[in-house]
């Protein structure tokens, strides 16, 4: 078997156009991960025994089911959901319930970081809030959540790593990322294989490069 | 005059295990109290439910006329007003001592930052460490942490202080760096409540001494009475072994 990689350079500018929409999707749901992973970390870190337990439940069910499972069920649930709710069909497109499930599904996996992160400031320190007048809100926004992302940046970093990889899973939904532009791409120009060995090789390069970086900023925070 | 902080029957419960039984005490406007105990006597304990960081279950604590454990009661605002010094110091870490010193001032009591800047480094100052104020906490030994914190607290204009062990985790020397603060605060009429086991302290500064033992008030009298004659076998224990060394 012979490999002819000879379409791959003219195909860089599509191919980067798909590399564009992966790092889009990646940014946004590590936004809106960790954000909604914090507020089921406050939730679960809660006095209130329904919050914790609903946020629990959260954690639980998600981590208990494939991302794949995930994604296709918001593909199809979310324009069936808003119409129900709105009464009249409102389109959202592959990228924007692809995104959501990416954040909801991620967020159960950052609100564990983001829970360990917040149980590993002492006390003492929401203590010396409280007692200078702040409020809980003030106390976790100013004084804690600060301290804790400090601590659980190389963490939420890795697992924003595995994200980048598992974001290819949209090809079950057909959008155009990375993967799927690759794939696409190759059976146009008759050399799939060659274009799917690029598309791995691309994944890897970005992957095993940004952990290598995460690492080093560890031992910086470390030391 | 009513005083300041009054405690009025407080008990508290761990569960089934009670660390405070009916103390009852006050503190005047401009009075020192020096709290002492063996450990474990609850002195910690019942500073903190003066401003409420410990929930208590029965009794009353009123301070400047309002009562802690009302649940009506704007507890942010209340402790915005009682200065509280920790064991540990509990600076921010990730703040510098400026930011320290300013941000309860600015986001609490909504001050201007120019005019909280202001005050914080005067403060900072006055406790000696104006050279300081761009550094991080981590940078400054325990005796200098400390004061910072002092002047964090002053910073807010608080109406009395609470110190809780503010020299147990400070090496010897720079125990008395930080007594120095204390007493200077004490003679320009600031009302404070001190858990301490600084004896020297209580002696030059204190006006009366709470003796706790096991989560009771066992002695509360004039400093020189309690120095004098403690009435108590378990006072008298303890002074004696914490007056050897």
């Amino acid at each position: 078997m012979e490999f002819d990689f000879s379409q791959i350079g003219p195909s860089l500018p599509g191919l980067a156009e798909g590399m564009w929409l992966t790092l889009q999707l990646l940014a946004l749901a590590v936004l809106g991960g960790v954000a909604i992973g914090t507020l089921i970390a406050l939730a679960r870190l809660s006095n209130n025994r329904l919050l914790s337990g609903l946020a629990k439940g959260y954690v639980n069910i998600f981590r208990s089911v494939p991302l794949l499972l995930v994604i296709t069920w918001f593909y199809f649930a979310v324009p069936f959901l808003l119409r129900w709710i709105t009464g009249s069909d409102t389109p959202v497109g592959a990228f924007a319930s692809c995104l959501i499930a990416f954040m909801l599904f991620e967020a159960a996996y950052y609100s564990e970081i983001v829970r360990a992160g917040i149980q590993s400031i002492s006390r003492g320190q929401i203590g010396a809030a409280y007692a200078l007048g702040m409020t809980y809100a003030q106390a976790m926004r100013l004084v804690v959540l600060p301290q804790a992302f400090r601590k659980m940046t190389p963490l939420l970093l890795q697992q924003s790593i595995i994200l980048f990889q598992d974001t290819s899973l949209v090809y079950a939904v057909g959008l155009m990322d990375f993967l799927n532009t690759a794939r696409s791409r190759g059976d146009i120009a008759g050399q799939p294989h060659e274009f799917l060995l690029f598309a791995g090789f691309v994944y890897f390069v970005i992957s095993f490069g940004a952990s290598r970086l995460v690492k080093r900023l560890q031992q910086r925070l470390t030391v | 005059m009513s005083p300041m902080i009054s405690i009025d029957n407080v008990s508290k419960w761990y569960g089934d295990f009670q660390v405070l039984t009916d103390c009852t005490t006050a503190v005047a406007k401009g009075e020192v109290v020096v709290v002492c105990g063996p450990s474990g006597s609850g002195k910690s304990t019942l500073i903190k439910c003066v401003n409420a960081l410990e929930p208590f279950q029965k009794g009353s604590i009123i301070v400047d006329g309002i009562s802690v454990g009302d649940p009506k009661t704007d507890l942010p605002k209340l402790r915005s007003r009682v200065g509280m010094v920790f064991q540990h110091f509990e600076l921010f870490p990730h703040l510098s001592i400026t930011d320290n010193l300013t941000i309860a001032q600015v986001k609490v009591l909504g001050r201007q930052p120019d005019e909280a800047r202001d005050k914080g480094l005067k403060l900072l100052d006055r406790v000696g460490l104006a050279a300081h104020a761009a550094k991080y906490p981590g940078q400054l030994s325990g005796g200098q942490q400390q004061r910072v914190a002092i002047a964090r607290a002053l910073a807010m204009d608080p109406i009395a202080m609470l110190f809780d062990e503010p020299t147990s985790a400070l090496d010897p020397e720079m125990i008395n760096e930080v007594l120095d603060v204390m007493t200077q605060l004490a003679h320009e009429g600031m009302t404070m409540m001190c858990v301490t086991h600084e004896m020297g302290f209580a002696r030059r500064v204190a006006d009366r001494v709470i003796f706790m033992d096991r989560g009771m008030i066992i002695e509360d009298c004039a400093k020189d009475d309690f120095f004098g004659s403690p009435r108590s076998e378990r006072a008298q224990q303890f002074l004696s072994k914490i007056l050897q060394h």
